[in-house]
């Protein structure tokens, strides 16, 4: 293993996308299978090219269905893995997003949003996928989605990824629109200590004892990998803690759709994430993330500069939804602005948490981001209100 | 005659027996092949991952004890190309049907033959859907009624064995669950072979295939394959015909060529061998 | 019939055929009849009793023609029946 080339240590000037490969091999991931889809390529380029340096193996298989198939086996032999793909890909991996979340595999799925739907624009950015993202596999399931609105953040984020996925046993999403992917900014490495990893719960059981399924208070149970004699089963059936099959009783699918779910509600607090900038003598708050959180930002602080108390609430985590934050920023808002790159889609969150303060909505489809002069015609609008 | 435990008791699940499948069914033999094959050649176990899909045969991983998973629809060779890949110390066997590999699965068969990822595949062809009720699929004979093709079969049946030769198999056998002996030597040899393997095996479904077709128990199909099957090895795959009066059976192709795993560690070692040089 | 059939082995004296004594266990038998229907030496038949399943197992009919092949439990779909070879203490 070539300790030094696993963490590039050090300022960087850097694409979004090869940041977020960067992060995942600083992450421990040494997997790659993948896809080439326009505007996420430049990951799976990036990784050809490193895993091969640090031991890691990345292969590129024949759709997205397979790729994530792929990705869920690599993770059951104890390999951190990933993926990376754009909205056409990200449809196709549905299928297996729901394997990874009924068998709880740690997996990193990394979709840079362009605009869709169906092969929409490939080369322009969107935040399209987020409702896809929450809701796109069958049946009932709580995820865990990021999102990156720097280039910095496209390296954070994918460790974080990472980690959460290892911690909580369910693929975690990096979203980013086309803009970060593609955006070339400054990032900073730290160095190879400074750089936090979570593993997995290991069994603390000897192998016959060994229940696969059966979680630890925190709702999640500890993970053998495959070769190590613990011989277990795993299935995309409703299966009981022994892992077997039981499609034949309620209990069954109560108990353990229950627990999926429950297993990221009831850790909500440690997970979710925002950044609040401005916002405590805030009157209109504009809810953004992504690249739409720059032009807001830049609002902002022009709105600041007219004279209008303007915050910004940046959404780190899209996946729990930081509602509870929301609720109670609400309450000392007299509106709150909810720019974003689609027809509507985190607003209808934010409508929800946010009662009976007013949310003007502002979608935008196409090439460009918000402009920040869009963003601030809004905030005047709503410190009307 | 003493009621006492079966000599394979110990390489199959506990609590998992009996299995779900009917009465006449081919795919416990198949089972009952797989785990003697594991015994006979002193495997080390632990290491042994079996990935199956979805429909009867799907259920097969739950039945040995091995490390094992039961994927989505069709994707048991590419979640398989993942585990094998992730850990090479793994002997991964993909145990699934004719529709899971070959229709919904296809792509995924003929890339992993292709990249000669050492997997081995055995599919259990029983030439229709049975779990789902007795649909026809891509290895339904022309004119065979299922509740799909009630006027008869319009379609041609894939030939399983030269789409794997042609696909880039290391090695290529079809028998039917008549033939034990030489199935099980088959499973043993693949098992100690690298590269992408395929053994089809031809296997009764008198319940839901059958019975539409003038076949209506275990018995009779398997007086069929008795009948029909001429064992032709080392023959032309392309010519391996499948009728009602002849199932060509045998080892069609046994090569040998650079499996994905080893030219993969060798381009590994070759990058960091590169990058120790720069330094 | 085929020449390597009825020409006999030269070793043919030394070699002693193996007994077979098969077993059952009855509760898993799905009563496929593979067993019975595919023996060489016609060792077995279809019982009267009803097992668990509420099918006639199979049960042995001629053991002392068994000759251990254990096509029956290669056979088998359901682990039901298996064969070893025969106790000889008392002299076989």
């Amino acid at each position: 293993m070539t300790q030094e080339r696993t963490v590039l240590t050090g300022k960087h000037f850097m694409q979004g996308d090869i940041a977020c490969a960067e992060g995942a091999i600083a992450a421990g991931c040494r997997f790659f299978a993948g896809y080439p889809i326009t505007p996420a390529t430049e990951i799976a380029e990036r990784m050809a090219r490193r895993l091969p340096e640090v031991d890691g193996v990345y292969v590129q298989m024949e759709d997205e269905l397979g790729s994530m198939a792929a990705v869920i086996g690599a993770s059951y032999a104890g390999v951190k893995s990933m993926t990376a793909t754009s909205g056409p890909g990200f449809s196709l991996m549905q299928e297996n997003i729901g394997l990874a979340v009924m068998t709880e595999t740690p997996c990193v799925v990394v979709n840079i949003m362009r605009g869709g739907p169906s092969t929409g624009q490939p080369t322009k950015p969107g935040q399209q996928d987020v409702m896809q993202a929450r809701w796109g596999s069958h049946g009932d399931y709580e995820i865990i989605a990021l999102a990156p609105s720097s280039v910095q953040e496209m390296f954070d984020l994918t460790i974080e990824a990472f980690n959460l996925s290892e911690i909580y046993r369910v693929p975690v999403f990096v979203l980013a629109d086309e803009i970060v992917g593609h955006m070339w900014e400054r990032v900073t490495i730290p160095s190879e200590n400074a750089i936090k990893r979570v593993n997995r719960k290991r069994p603390r059981t000897l192998p016959e004892k060994y229940v696969p399924f059966l979680p630890d208070r925190d709702l999640v149970p500890p993970m053998a990998s495959f070769g190590e004699g613990y011989r277990f089963y795993a299935t995309g059936l409703t299966h009981d803690e022994t892992g077997h099959p039981r499609t034949d009783t309620a209990k069954a699918q109560q108990e353990l759709v229950q627990r999926l779910c429950d297993k990221i509600r009831k850790n909500r607090e440690k997970i979710v994430r925002v950044s609040a900038n401005m916002l405590e003598d805030a009157e209109v708050m504009v809810v953004a993330y992504g690249t739409t959180s720059r032009s807001a930002m830049s609002a902002v602080r022009e709105a600041r500069e007219k004279g209008f108390k303007a915050g910004l609430l940046r959404l780190i985590t899209l996946w729990p939804f930081p509602d509870k934050e929301i609720a109670e920023l609400a309450k000392r808002v007299r509106a709150i602005v909810v720019p974003e790159m689609n027809c509507g889609q985190i607003v209808r969150e934010v409508e929800r948490a946010a009662k009976e303060t007013s949310v003007i909505f502002m979608p935008k489809l196409g090439e460009e981001p918000h402009r920040p002069v869009e963003i601030l015609d809004a905030i005047q609008r709503g410190s009307y209100k | 005659m003493s009621e006492d435990s079966h000599p394979f008791e110990r390489f199959l699940r506990d609590g998992m027996m009996p299995h779900i499948w009917c009465e006449g069914c081919g795919n416990g033999i198949i089972l009952n092949c797989f785990v003697r094959a594991l015994k006979d050649i002193e495997i080390d176990v632990n290491k042994v991952v079996v990935v199956s899909g979805i429909g009867c045969i799907g259920r097969l991983s739950g039945y040995t004890n091995t490390d094992s998973y039961h994927t989505t629809h069709g994707r048991a060779i590419a979640f398989a190309t993942g585990a094998k890949l992730a850990n090479p110390e793994l002997k991964t066997v993909v145990i699934s049907g004719d529709g899971d590999l070959f229709a919904i699965g296809g792509n995924h068969f003929i890339h992993a033959a292709r990249r000669n990822v050492d997997i081995q595949v055995i599919c259990a062809n029983n030439f229709n859907y049975g779990m789902t009720g007795g649909q026809y699929g891509p290895t339904t004979p022309l004119k065979a009624w299922t509740t799909t093709t009630p006027y008869g079969n319009i379609e041609h049946p894939f030939n399983l064995v030269h789409l794997a030769a042609a696909s880039g198999a290391v090695y290529v056998a079809r028998w039917t669950t008549l033939h034990v002996r030489r199935l099980t030597e088959s499973i043993k040899k693949v098992l100690q072979k690298e590269g992408f393997s395929f053994i089809e095996v031809i296997t009764p479904c008198p319940e839901i295939y059958g019975r539409r077709n003038k076949m209506a128990t275990g018995i009779e199909m398997m007086n069929w394959f008795k009948t029909a099957a001429e064992i032709r090895n080392a023959s032309d795959p392309a010519e391996a015909e499948i009728s009602p009066e002849k199932i060509v059976v045998g080892e069609f192709i046994d090569a040998e060529k650079p499996t994905y795993d080893h030219l993969l560690r060798e381009m590994m070692k070759q990058v960091q061998e590169r990058i120790r040089g720069e330094k | 019939m085929p020449l390597r059939l009825w020409r006999k082995p030269l070793d043919s004296e030394k070699i002693k055929i193996p007994e077979g004594e098969v077993h059952v266990l009855k509760d898993r038998c799905k009563g496929c009849g593979f067993c019975i229907e595919f023996c060489p030496k016609e060792v077995l038949e279809q019982s009267e009793e009803f097992n668990i399943k509420g099918v006639h197992p199979p049960q042995v009919k001629e053991e002392t023609v068994c000759i251990l092949c254990s096509f029956c439990e290669a056979v088998c779909p359901d682990f039901a029946i298996f064969s070893v070879k025969k106790d000889c203490k008392g002299g076989c």
